[in-house]
């Protein structure tokens, strides 16, 4: 107990949960919206990419940050332009993040060989995170920029959540179904970039995807199941780095992930078990047909 | 390898690479994982399962770390770690895991926590920083006669299960329904498939590395669809695609400072740029402009095409 | 009225299927029952009804892979389940996507040896199936595409590309769940006229789930009309007729006959019964 109470004497905690708080707002917010329109690839394909943005930086010895926000951000209108109406293929994306994949580990090698010094701990650092490090600066950015994330979202999120259940219906009624295709994905770019700084490129997916989809098994109104999307990915920011506090030798990007993990797996057994207590209530003959869902 | 001057003299050039035992079972592994991949690759591609061949090639860098942290060898822990998830991914989502929004956000959820045990155990075991980049990325130095040994058995058996069950395998991925009526025991083979998937995917990721192999086993097929849609040409061009791949990358990375990742990943993706361009192209040609809106099978509405 | 059936015919048609006061549950809610129907060889029957009414159900029961609540199904004598080899099957879909590489011709391949486990050998089989397949694209007239990829053909035309796998193992029975839906009127037209010259031709019995019997009435002998009061089988001439598709419905409908003798059903309505339907628009 004691350990909680000095918890946050520390600095080095108090920015990490600075930035890991709307870092998280930002990726539950963005999930949500990516599962509702079946582009989860999309976001996968975007974090590994940050991995190459960042080299890309490193080797041509400009901030970090830079490479991840200009090249997430780059490919993400690129992937608009290419797919079908901002909805891309996945082979091409699978494709193109592989390639662009190979790009970082050319820039990974070109970096290493430059600085000609013990680098595989930057390669770690940018796959994997390290939240425990940002400093005070990075923190207050990311925060700021995460923020900014979230009201967008909150503007464009009606029409947004419309054009992604029924973009036929919304294109009609006047809603920009390919103006709003493009933004969102710059708002995915953007997020991806900031959750790199967390949890690392290569996890940014589990804490897009694992609140989302723990969201939408819960409640069935997207009007409800995105701001808790956006709740259960800090929930789940705040247990990791607690957990990564009191527990040194886990890393703090895998406390966050099995948090959030935990939180989809809990999910999915409410939502069966209710399921199930709702079948048992309903006598046969009578007209109600219980919502199944999925396979 | 500093030393190494790549000739005019191909013929001269590859008698000296292959003068290296190295190269010899970089080599040998190589063609033999580039034939397997493209196969099994070829019907990944048909069966839109691109996004689970994604997640168990993610799935395999927690099994080679954590097999490395017991001391198991990396190969061993690709096998099982693949085969495991495929099986698991099987029960859960079966065919359809990856199509729609919640199914692939469990997907996306268990590769994410399985990159995430990953980095746990590079990070248990501490002395282990640079093998990672290995891990991720591949290597093919170091590949022993044992490992293409492996290699080589388990290709002849999915090669030969790929061939007795082709037919049928064919028609439950094509039209699932209609296969079933026929007679076609569709669950059994999704499984199978699932399971054939994840011993290829091990395979691959023990020469590129678990995030690469994407380049290997959907490239070469994905690069074959465009160009024929006739099966057998298809699986034949896969297989001709992917040799070309590996063999021109393992050339190049020999005679250049650049790691195996990059070569493999863009000529695999040139080539597929290439002929996904030269498709539309030719599509382009063969019809008039006119646009009309498809519902394509995954449900979503509003995915345009040209129509003939 | 006393004289036997059989020497009015000359020759009774064999009933390949029978349905004997079937009912089938779906999550606990009846969606039909007491349908009794009997469908002979080379006979076109039609199973219609607005939406949610179990069309589709009705056609899953007779391939065996929908239970019954009640009642019997026999299919060539037999089980459903072990008939299924003599039955040609199409399921209700929508289009192939356009990314979908594999040839018209590939696909009715598969029907004919799809099922086959192995490698294919050269020789006289294989023969065999390249000219099952030639007649097979000959017979729906597919000749012009069959070599295109799937996913680049209209709907029309990936309709009889399916016709022709199905019919790929010469079955005896030949069950369609909407094959019209999302064509165009022409296209319609000639694949209801497609499919009833190839039941009557080959003596294959044809069982079709219709939305709209309009397109296929010329070429009925038989309607199975399913409604949520109950459902009505029989001759088109009997069943398409004004008092009853009105009861059926609880809405009016009428039937009318052009002087050139073709039906018409107006007014059946598209939503499912029971629900509120608000026009959109004008």
């Amino acid at each position: 107990m004691s350990a909680l109470a000095t918890m946050f004497s520390h600095a080095y905690l108090r920015e990490a949960f600075l930035a890991g708080t709307f870092v998280a707002l930002a990726a539950g917010l963005v999930g949500y919206l990516l599962v509702l329109r079946a582009q989860v690839f999309t976001a996968d394909a975007l974090s590994h990419v940050s991995f190459t943005g960042a080299f890309a930086a490193l080797a041509l010895g400009l901030d970090l940050r830079v490479g991840l926000f200009a090249t997430t951000v780059l490919v993400g209108l690129g992937m608009a332009a290419a797919g079908r109406r901002a909805k891309p293929d996945d082979v091409v994306i699978g494709g193109a993040f592989a390639w662009v994949l190979g790009l970082g580990v050319l820039l990974l090698t070109l970096y290493t060989t430059r600085r000609s010094a013990g680098n595989g701990a930057a390669s770690v650092t940018v796959l994997f995170g390290s939240v425990f490090g940002i400093g005070h600066g990075r923190a207050v950015a990311a925060a700021a920029i995460g923020l900014g994330v979230c009201l967008l979202l909150a503007i464009v999120a009606r029409p947004l959540i419309f054009a992604s259940l029924d973009e036929t219906v919304a294109a009609v009624r006047g809603v920009p179904v390919r103006l709003l295709g493009f933004g969102f994905l710059a708002l995915t770019a953007v997020a991806a970039a900031e959750a790199t700084q967390v949890v690392g490129s290569l996890l940014i997916l589990g804490l897009v995807a694992a609140p989302a989809g723990a969201a939408a098994r819960l409640v069935g109104n997207p009007y409800r199941a995105l701001p808790l999307s956006g709740a259960l990915a800090v929930l789940s920011v705040w247990a990791g780095l607690t957990i990564a506090y009191l527990v040194p030798v886990l890393p703090p990007s895998f406390a966050i992930l099995a948090v959030a993990t935990g939180l989809l797996v809990a999910a999915l057994l409410t939502g069966r078990l209710r399921r199930r207590s709702r079948r048992r209530s309903l006598a046969p003959g009578t007209d109600r047909v219980p919502a199944v869902r999925g396979g | 390898m500093d030393d190494v001057r790549f000739s005019v003299d191909l013929v001269a050039d590859v008698v000296q690479m292959w003068s290296q035992p190295f190269m010899v079972n970089a080599f040998r592994a190589g063609t033999i994982v580039a034939v397997l991949s493209a196969l099994t690759g070829w019907l990944v591609v048909l069966r839109r399962q691109t996004f689970v061949a994604h997640t168990l090639s993610a799935v395999g860098f927690p099994g080679a770390a954590g097999a490395t942290l017991l001391g198991a060898g990396a190969l061993t822990g690709y096998f099982g770690f693949c085969l495991a998830a495929a099986v698991v991914i099987a029960l859960l989502g079966g065919r359809g895991a990856g199509r729609h929004g919640h199914e692939s956000a469990l997907v996306g959820t268990v590769q994410g926590f399985l990159l995430a045990c990953g980095f746990l155990f590079v990070a248990l075991y501490k002395g282990f920083l640079n093998g990672t980049s290995a891990l991720l990325f591949g290597s093919f130095l170091g590949i022993t006669g044992g490992q293409v040994t492996v290699l080589a058995v388990l290709a002849v058996l999915v090669l030969a299960l790929l061939a007795v069950a082709g037919r049928p395998l064919l028609f439950a991925s094509t039209d699932a329904e209609t296969a079933r009526v026929a007679g076609v025991p569709v669950r059994a083979l999704d499984l199978g498939f699932l399971l054939v998937l994840g011993a290829t995917v091990a395979a691959v990721a023990s020469i590129t590395g678990a995030l690469l192999v994407f380049a290997l086993l959907v490239l070469p097929a994905a690069t074959a669809h465009r160009i024929t849609a006739r099966p057998a040409r298809g699986l034949a061009l896969s297989v001709l695609f992917g040799l070309v791949a590996v063999w021109s990358a393992l050339t190049a990375t020999y005679y250049s400072p650049y790691p195996l990742g990059f070569w493999l990943t863009s000529i695999a993706f040139a080539g597929f740029v290439t002929a996904a361009g030269g498709r539309a192209g030719l599509d382009r040609r063969h019809r008039g402009g006119r646009l009309v809106t498809v519902f394509p099978r995954d449900g979503l509405p509003g995915s345009r095409r040209t129509a003939p | 009225m006393t004289a036997d059936p059989a020497a009015h015919f000359g020759r009774l048609p064999a009933t390949v299927i029978e349905v004997r006061d079937a009912a089938v549950e779906l999550g606990g809610r009846r969606v039909w029952h007491d349908v009794r129907v009997d469908v002979a060889a080379g006979e076109f029957a039609a199973i219609l009804g607005p939406n949610g009414v179990g069309k589709s159900t009705l056609l899953k029961a007779m391939l065996g892979l929908q239970p019954l609540a009640a009642g019997q199904i026999r299919v060539l004598a037999t089980s459903p389940a072990r008939a299924r080899r003599a039955i040609g099957y199409l399921p209700q879909r929508r289009s192939f996507d356009a990314s979908t590489r594999i040839r018209g011709v590939d696909l009715i391949r598969l029907g004919v040896d799809g099922h086959r486990w192995g490698l294919p050998l050269p020789g006289r089989p294989a023969r065999q199936r390249k000219q099952r397949i030639a007649e097979l694209v000959e017979l729906v007239g597919a000749g012009r595409y069959a070599h295109r990829p799937v996913g680049t053909l209209s709907g029309g035309e990936q309709q009889r590309i399916l016709i022709a796998q199905a019919l790929a193992r010469r079955p005896r029975i030949l069950l369609l769940d909407e094959p019209l839906d999302s064509l165009d009127l022409p296209n319609q037209a000639a694949i209801a006229a497609l499919v009833g010259r190839i039941g009557r031709d080959q003596g294959v019995a044809v069982v079709m789930v219709a939305h709209d019997v309009n397109p296929i009435v010329a070429h009925l002998d038989r309607v199975v009309y399913l409604g949520p009061a109950g459902s009505v089988v029989g001759a088109p001439e009997q069943v398409l007729d004004s008092a009853s598709l009105t009861a059926l419905y609880g809405t009016p409908v009428e039937v009318l006959r052009t002087a050139g003798g073709r039906t018409v059903v107006v007014g059946v309505p598209d939503s499912p019964v029971g629900h509120d339907h608000q026009p959109v628009g004008g």
